[in-house]
């Protein structure tokens, strides 16, 4: 790639990134209207190396449900299957879903094909129950694959290990029994070689990917890993183990390499660098960014990041040399990865607040969600004992606006800051009290982005 | 001689305190918010001024907080009640380390420092479930004043047993217990306590470590005094002044502002 300036580099990840989702979605537009069936996947363990050597657009309803929060009009879907009998406590990424159903595949980005077959990890337990309804809604076949997580906290067993090995014969008995039902569902044969190349591209967006993270080490920070990154991972869902994919993410890593070399941060004056847990509040998904970027916070790291892109911030790389063994023993690590992300994140947590000099940690448990939710608060007490970090713990959700209190919220957002402010002001000063008022004045500080989504 | 004020806007009350350089309170008022806020703000500001027999000029610095503080327009600037009540919780007990402030819509657990630097907080969820609102929805069901509420279930002996704290249904259930024939003392008793169970459950998540300040509106409620110490196992510190710490902590942050402004800048203060 030529050398490029700093108008054509800064802000790309963003510009493309939108471009590219407005493609995924015409794609799929284009699938519905000629009747073709999809695979519906889920972000944690989506397989789309496998899927993708089948030709079957792949359909991510969890990305689906969000874009209908961030377009909002989630208010409409959410309503429309609380109506057809669904509880206001289940999940507003399956009632969202639910009501795309209701409507023939109808969405705000196009129409969304319906289901040929639907393949999913126990990644998280809403996946099985969620499926259960296409497969009552369409007579589908829907294939559950069992990947064993974790045993305990940091306990992470590699190749030679009696029960990795174990585990990893497991999961590839699984893919082994699903090739021939994707062959019956899509009318493709099986090409070990056509899977090769989607595992071959994965693996350059994998190792693209950590490196995307890791630079995000930079000061100032070179994306925020709450609304930039979001994008990011989008395409890493949308396109993993595509030319295209791999081709976005050698760019994101040029223009992230691009603005560390050039001190271009985030924001015009990066005061607070913060580390996200959990899933983003999307039905204010722009005005939640601003509660913490007019105090001058960007985020820097997110576990969002880690387990929403499956386990995919590791960077494994597949041996294209023995690719169905290589593709189970990856499955069977980044979803594990993806888990303890949502499950064991005190000690990655930890170390990043050392590698990314983190100031602090905003812990965001959702409505929706009490796979990632529960044992939040806990978390939250682990990490306060293992490192001196300041905390923000706050309630919304990630899809329904009904629960959401901005005003609530930007009270404790600015209280989180102001004691932010104080701890900086004692280091330096080590006077008794802060004059809090003299940090505060929230202002608009985001650095123009491109935003096409 | 420098005065500052402070200005705290909560959803039921707006309270203002106005301190002297030695961190004296002058004056304090305290006016019903209703539906006009920054009238409500002015109103409390302008009363406090005339207790302390002030004019508006003669104070330097206001620092508006509470829900409403971005509507004391007449303030100089916003600091949250989070950090305020923090602030006057450890100005009145200097010992204080966990702060529980109980308002009219919301009750926040507050752990600070020695330096009354917030270390952590947490609080109520978006429903207002055992805050000050949850009381005022009991005495409303039994036809008493907010005032009566204390010393009525202070004679209470048989608590009942409350299983909710939803605001919206306090008033159904405790209208069942009097169908139940149950004493209106018996029924407040374990209306105290079942808020005072769920407040010590949010002092829990910020970790409770003496002493313990109880600070807000529901402070002056000695039900509820009784019902936290006998959940604490210890005895909070209450103070006078429970209703103004808020504004008394944002007092004392405008003064720290009126004595940097005044103080010469220190080597590394200015690079800050």
């Amino acid at each position: 790639m030529g050398q490029r300036g700093p108008a054509s580099i800064v802000g790309r990840g963003n510009a493309d990134g939108g471009r590219l989702f407005r493609e995924w979605f015409d794609r799929l537009n284009q699938a519905a209207e000629a009747g073709k069936p999809s695979a519906y996947v889920f972000v944690m363990g989506s397989l789309a190396e496998l899927l993708g050597a089948f030709d079957f657009p792949i359909v991510f309803p969890e990305i689906n449900s969000l874009q209908t929060a961030v377009r909002r009009v989630a208010h409409e879907y959410l309503t429309e299957a609380e109506d057809y009998g669904y509880s206001p406590d289940i999940c507003g990424y399956v009632k969202a879903d639910v009501a795309v159903q209701l409507r023939g595949g109808q969405h705000p980005m196009g129409r969304i094909p319906k289901p040929g077959i639907a393949v999913y990890t126990n990644a998280c337990n809403t996946y099985i129950k969620w499926a259960e309804i296409w497969e009552r809604m369409y007579h589908v076949p829907t294939f559950t694959i069992d990947v064993p997580g974790s045993r305990a906290a940091g306990l992470k067993p590699g190749r030679g290990d009696r029960d990795f090995e174990n585990d990893r014969r497991y999961v590839a008995a699984q893919l082994e029994e699903l090739i021939p039902v994707c062959e019956r569902v899509s009318g493709v044969r099986f090409d070990i070689d056509r899977l090769r190349e989607h595992m071959a591209y994965a693996n350059a967006m994998s190792a693209a990917w950590r490196e995307v993270l890791a630079l995000n080490r930079s000061r100032p920070s070179v994306f925020s890993a709450l609304s930039d990154g979001t994008i990011y991972l989008g395409v890493s869902n949308g396109f993993r183990g595509t030319a295209a994919g791999a081709a976005y993410f050698q760019d994101l890593v040029q223009e992230m390499q691009y603005k560390a070399d050039h001190g271009i941060g985030t924001l015009t004056d990066e005061k607070y660098r913060l580390l996200f847990v959990g899933v983003p509040c999307y039905p204010i998904f722009r005005r939640f960014g601003e509660l913490f970027t007019e105090w001058g916070g960007t985020f820097v790291g997110s576990t969002y990041l880690w387990f929403a892109s499956g386990g995919s911030h590791l960077g494994f790389q597949y041996d294209l040399g023995r690719p169905l063994e290589s593709l189970a023993e990856g499955l069977l690590i980044n979803v594990r990865e993806a888990m303890d992300a949502m499950f064991f994140q005190t000690q990655a947590l930890a170390g990043m607040i050392d590698d990314f000099a983190a100031d602090g940690v905003v812990f965001h448990p959702i409505k929706s969600c009490r796979t990632v939710s529960t044992g939040l608060a806990d978390n939250r007490r682990a990490l306060m004992a293992a490192r001196d970090v300041a905390t923000l713990f706050i309630e919304s959700d990630l899809m329904d606006r009904r629960v959401v209190s901005e005003a609530q919220l930007k009270n404790r957002v600015d209280a989180f800051f102001e004691g932010l402010a104080s701890r900086k002001q004692q280091a330096v000063l080590g006077s008794r009290f802060s004059v809090l008022g003299d940090s505060p004045a929230p202002t608009q500080n985001r650095q123009p982005t491109t935003d096409n989504r | 001689m420098a005065y500052a004020a402070g200005v705290d806007v909560g959803s039921t009350q707006t309270k203002a305190v106005i301190i002297d350089e030695s961190k004296r309170i002058l004056a304090r008022s305290l006016v019903d918010t209703g539906a006009n806020v920054t009238r409500a703000a002015e109103h409390a500001f302008q009363e406090a001024l005339q207790a302390g027999d002030l004019r508006e000029e003669e104070v330097e610095y206001v620092v508006g907080t509470g829900y409403g503080r971005y509507k004391v327009t007449f303030g100089n600037t916003q600091v949250t009640e989070i950090s305020c009540h923090g602030r006057g919780a450890v100005h009145l007990f200097p010992n204080t380390r966990t702060v529980l402030d109980m308002g009219g819509q919301d009750t926040k657990a507050i752990r600070v420092a020695p330096t009354g630097e917030i270390v952590d907080f947490c609080m109520n969820d978006k429903c207002a479930a055992g805050t000050g609102r949850f009381l005022g929805a009991a005495a409303s069901a039994l036809e008493l004043n907010l005032s009566e509420l204390g010393p009525t279930a202070l004679r209470g002996e048989r608590p009942v047993k409350i299983s909710t704290t939803c605001t919206v249904f306090a008033e159904s259930e405790v209208l069942s217990w009097l169908g139940k024939g149950k004493k209106t003392e018996d029924i407040l008793l374990g209306v105290h306590q079942s808020i005072a169970q769920r407040s010590v459950g949010l002092l829990r998540r910020v970790g409770i470590d003496p002493e313990v300040t109880f600070t807000g509106g529901v402070a002056r409620n000695l039900a509820m005094i009784a019902a936290l110490n006998e959940r604490l196992g210890l005895t909070v510190n209450v103070s006078d002044e429970s209703h103004y710490i808020g504004a008394l902590g944002a007092a004392l942050f405008a003064l720290d502002h009126i004595l940097a402004s005044r103080a010469p800048a220190k080597a590394g203060q200015e690079a800050s």
